[in-house]
């Protein structure tokens, strides 16, 4: 017996089948992972169920009886709620507020909150969500955030939950939470339909996983049954590897060379204490942590984006403590910010614009303040073959209209053919997909091993552990750790991340 | 033409016409009967002679400039409303230049007064410029601000300096004949025939110099790195600052040459002669307003800003006939400026265009 069953969906939009003959059987009380590649038509069949979008052809059953479902009233209706990746909560609103939202209980016109009051914290007490009911949204975290989006199911009495890329925002310890409250609402009758990308999590919580791969279903297996390489397999289409070859680090000379930076917030809270550290060539430098422990706040430094109070940088004999953006870029600096839209690119340019957001005026683009137009394009092509970077209308495709992963492979070209010396990476698989992740990680192994010094920040420790040659970790704004990956074991980076375990790290001239 | 343009194109032209019918509608309300032949007027007033053709070119000078001022700005990321007071003070000080400077001769004065007020309008519009850049202050307020300020000064001004003043018209001082603008061969094309001789358009040199300067404005946006850095700090002021450019000095900068758009406006409005002056009234000049829905209606597009320019200058010729069927002032303006604020729509247009077109791609 399905709760839900999706048959032979097919929904088309110009000139790409978003899914194609798409059958999909949900049981009562399992969780179900949708994993596939970005663009596979996870989203979109998600949408479908959710009444977002009609499909063109194909029905929808529940409980064995055949339903129409023409746009998020009717699904919730049937008990069908879901969490959607950016969160659709009122920021002003409290808590409760938001989650009373659209289904209030009033009388002659006026709220009646107390019942809504009770319901919500006996939930929140079941599933242990310690939230406070009363705060404004825009005031909790994004993972408490997401406890109100899953606390606005709960009190609709949803029985089918659909989970859009839950853990994409969430830190490791708020992944496992949410892991744990799957498992405990599957347990308790409800039926729960989870997309990701990330094969751990699949392993983790789903009992059975159906497979994704550009719009058509490949396969739906038991978890158990099935190992990380058969799944990723089963969505990328060929062999991944998913462990990195590596050969030994040859480590030459410092690059860039950190001592004591501090930096107070306006409330002389410590946001970064102390910090020392050297990147030498031929190494890949992992700062790992919990997000907000001072990562940003330090690559904001290093790269000239926010100033600090006290303490140096210098990048090879050079002082740039309180160098410009530019000067840093000259000297051999290249970023891949964290925010690929925020600073990554001009979003309203073109892709050969973006290619030389930094060296427009160097005389390869620029001859008497005029811009060479087609020097510029050939450029860009050159990239575009170089780091197979897909777009619709190639060099002057508008950069807004490219996938994720192609806008990540447009910055990544962009700062490795720069030639520098030192790149820092920020987060730069986020939200990619394990095909375009394994390219990336493929391409900093490469800097590292042509004699680059690579600082890489991320809040994958799967990714800290497979790419890294030194990992320090970082615990609110200092550095407790300086350790090797392969003398360190998973459960122990854990313990300094959430700062219940801490080494004295001095560098040594 | 590609398909954007042709996106745009379609838009302007959409919101033109339901400015057009929600006007019509005003005119019916009011006095159904002139309704009609009012109408008529402001569709074909423009162009039912020589003169007032070249009298809607005349009209379109100052707009178009002030046009590109409000756009100049907008792609850099900030919103000059500031263009009245900048117009403002580029026409006072050609004004003061074209009465004073008669011992130069009138070809090298004229340039003089010109290139003077642009740098007034710069000088002007700077101030919310370094404002905006060092102090973070919004450049609409602080703009609202300097236009009030330039109104008044420059009111006082005139009005305590005897030379410039003409008390009788309550106005600035007429300018010399040698001080306005050439009308080349102007006066023998945009002319009618009354009586046994002829009456000329005043339409001069003004609106080639508007022409010229929408083409240097768009080489400057499109071709040049300076550009590529304007608009990167209009854009994605995060993405630019990222790049390292400097983000400040472009505040000001962008500021400056919007607001030298303004002056030389200003300049060319009040050198056009036939006893235009600077009014003792405490009224912003409109021109600057006007700008806003010029820019817009013409999508920021230098080009484009040259056609929306003659065309919202056609709609205030024909406009302006309509007391002739007995409509009130008030009403006249009212219609001109419905007609015209739905020219600032055009962007929602677009894209809805946009959606309708990708809708009926998908088949649905």
């Amino acid at each position: 017996m399905h709760v839900i069953e999706m048959r032979n969906i097919t929904k088309e939009f110009p000139g790409i089948i978003a899914n194609d003959d798409i059958t999909l059987q949900l049981k009562r009380n399992e969780i179900h992972a949708l994993l596939g590649e970005n663009g596979a038509g996870k989203s979109t069949l998600m949408s479908v169920l959710f009444g977002l979008y009609k499909q063109e052809k194909g029905k929808i059953f529940k409980d064995e009886k055949e339903v129409i479902i023409s746009g998020p009233g009717d699904a919730n209706r049937l008990g069908i709620g879901m969490v959607h990746q950016h969160f659709k909560l009122v920021h002003n609103f409290t808590v409760l507020e938001n989650i009373v939202l659209g289904v209030e209980t009033t009388k002659n016109g006026i709220l009646q909150m107390k019942e809504a009051r009770e319901k919500v914290l006996a939930l929140s007490k079941r599933y242990g969500f310690d939230i406070d009911i009363d705060k404004e949204i825009r005031h909790i975290s994004v993972g408490m955030q997401q406890r109100v989006e899953i606390l606005k199911m709960l009190y609709r009495d949803n029985e089918i939950l659909i989970f859009d890329e839950p853990t994409a925002v969430l830190t490791p310890q708020e992944i496992d939470a949410l892991m744990k409250t799957m498992k405990e609402m599957a347990a308790e009758g409800k039926s729960i339909l989870f997309i990701t990308h990330k094969l751990d999590e699949i392993k983790q919580v789903a009992d059975r996983c159906s497979v994704l791969r550009k719009g058509k279903m490949i396969g739906t297996v038991d978890v158990t049954g099935t190992s990380k390489e058969e799944l990723s397999e089963m969505m990328v289409g060929r062999k991944v590897f998913l462990t990195l070859d590596k050969e030994e680090a040859k480590i030459g000379d410092t690059i860039l060379k950190v001592r004591d930076l501090v930096l107070k917030s306006k409330e002389g809270k410590d946001k970064l204490k102390n910090i020392s550290f050297d990147v030498k060539a031929g190494e890949i430098l992992c700062i790992a942590g919990i997000e907000g422990n001072g990562q940003t706040d330090l690559v904001y430094a290093l790269t000239g984006l926010s100033s600090f109070d006290s303490g140096t940088v210098n990048m090879d004999s050079t002082d740039i403590t309180r160098a410009k953006i530019r000067k840093r870029t000259e000297l051999g600096i290249a970023h891949i910010p964290e925010d690929r839209h925020k600073h990554g690119l001009v979003l309203d340019y073109t892709l050969a614009q973006n290619t030389i957001l930094q060296t427009y005026y160097t005389k390869d683009f620029q001859s008497g303040r005029f811009l060479k137009k087609k020097s510029i394009l050939n450029y860009a092509r050159k990239l575009i073959d170089r780091f197979d970077i897909r777009s619709g209308e190639g060099a002057e495709t508008p950069s807004r209209s490219m996938s994720g992963g192609n806008q990540q492979k447009v910055i990544l070209a962009r700062e490795i053919d720069r030639d520098p010396k030192l790149l820092i990476a920020v987060q730069p698989t986020r939200g990619l997909d394990v095909g375009a992740i394994e390219y990336i990680h493929k391409q900093l192994l490469a800097q590292r091993d042509s004699g680059k010094a690579v600082l890489l920040v991320s809040l994958e420790l799967e990714e800290v552990m497979n790419v890294s040659d030194r990992i320090l970790v970082m615990y609110e704004g200092e550095i407790v750790a300086d350790v090797d990956p392969k003398q360190v074991t998973f459960q122990e980076l854990g313990l300094y991340m959430s700062g219940a375990k801490r080494d004295e790290v001095s560098v040594y001239e | 033409m590609n398909r954007d343009g042709l996106l745009s194109f379609l838009s302007s032209v959409l919101v033109i016409i339901i400015g057009l019918l929600i006007g019509f509608i005003v005119l019916l309300a009011t006095n159904a009967q002139q309704a009609w032949p009012a109408f008529q007027t402001i569709l074909t007033f423009g162009m039912r002679s020589m003169r007032n053709i070249g009298d809607v070119l005349l009209h379109a000078t100052p707009i178009i400039l002030t046009g590109l001022s409000v756009a100049f700005a907008f792609k850099t990321g900030l919103f000059n409303i500031g263009a009245s007071g900048q117009f403002m003070f580029g026409g006072f000080v050609a004004i003061v230049i074209s009465i004073h400077g008669v011992s130069m001769p009138p070809a090298v004065r004229i340039p003089v007064a010109i290139i003077a007020a642009a740098l007034a309008g710069a000088l002007w519009a700077g101030l919310p410029g370094l404002l905006k850049a060092y102090r973070n202050v919004h450049e609409v307020i602080s703009s609202i601000m300097t236009n009030y300020i330039a109104m008044f000064f420059i009111v006082y001004m005139i009005q305590s300096n005897e030379s410039i003043f003409n008390r009788g018209l309550s106005t600035s001082a007429h300018l010399p004949e040698s001080s306005n603008l050439p009308r080349l061969f102007f006066p023998d094309i945009f002319r009618d025939a009354l009586g046994a001789g002829f009456v000329s358009s005043r339409v001069n040199i003004g609106i080639i110099i508007a022409i010229v300067v929408a083409v240097l404005v768009y080489i400057i946006l499109e071709k040049t790195t300076f550009g590529y850095e304007l608009k990167a700090c209009g854009f994605n002021p995060d993405a630019a600052m990222y790049a390292g450019i400097n983000q400040k000095r472009n505040i000001i900068f962008s500021m400056m040459i919007s607001g030298s758009l303004a002056g030389i406006a200003g300049a060319l409005n009040f050198m056009r002669g036939g006893g235009v002056g600077i009014g003792i009234i405490e009224v912003l000049p409109v021109e600057g307003f006007t700008g806003i829905s010029v820019a817009f209606l013409g999508l920021n597009h230098p080009i484009g800003i040259i056609f929306s320019g003659i065309f919202i200058s056609y709609m205030q010729l024909g406009g302006g006939r309509l007391s002739t069927y007995g409509f009130s002032s008030e009403l006249v303006e009212t219609v001109i400026a419905v007609i015209i604020y739905f020219c600032a729509f055009v962007f929602i247009t677009k894209s809805l265009i946009g959606r309708f077109i990708k809708k009926k791609e998908r088949g649905i």
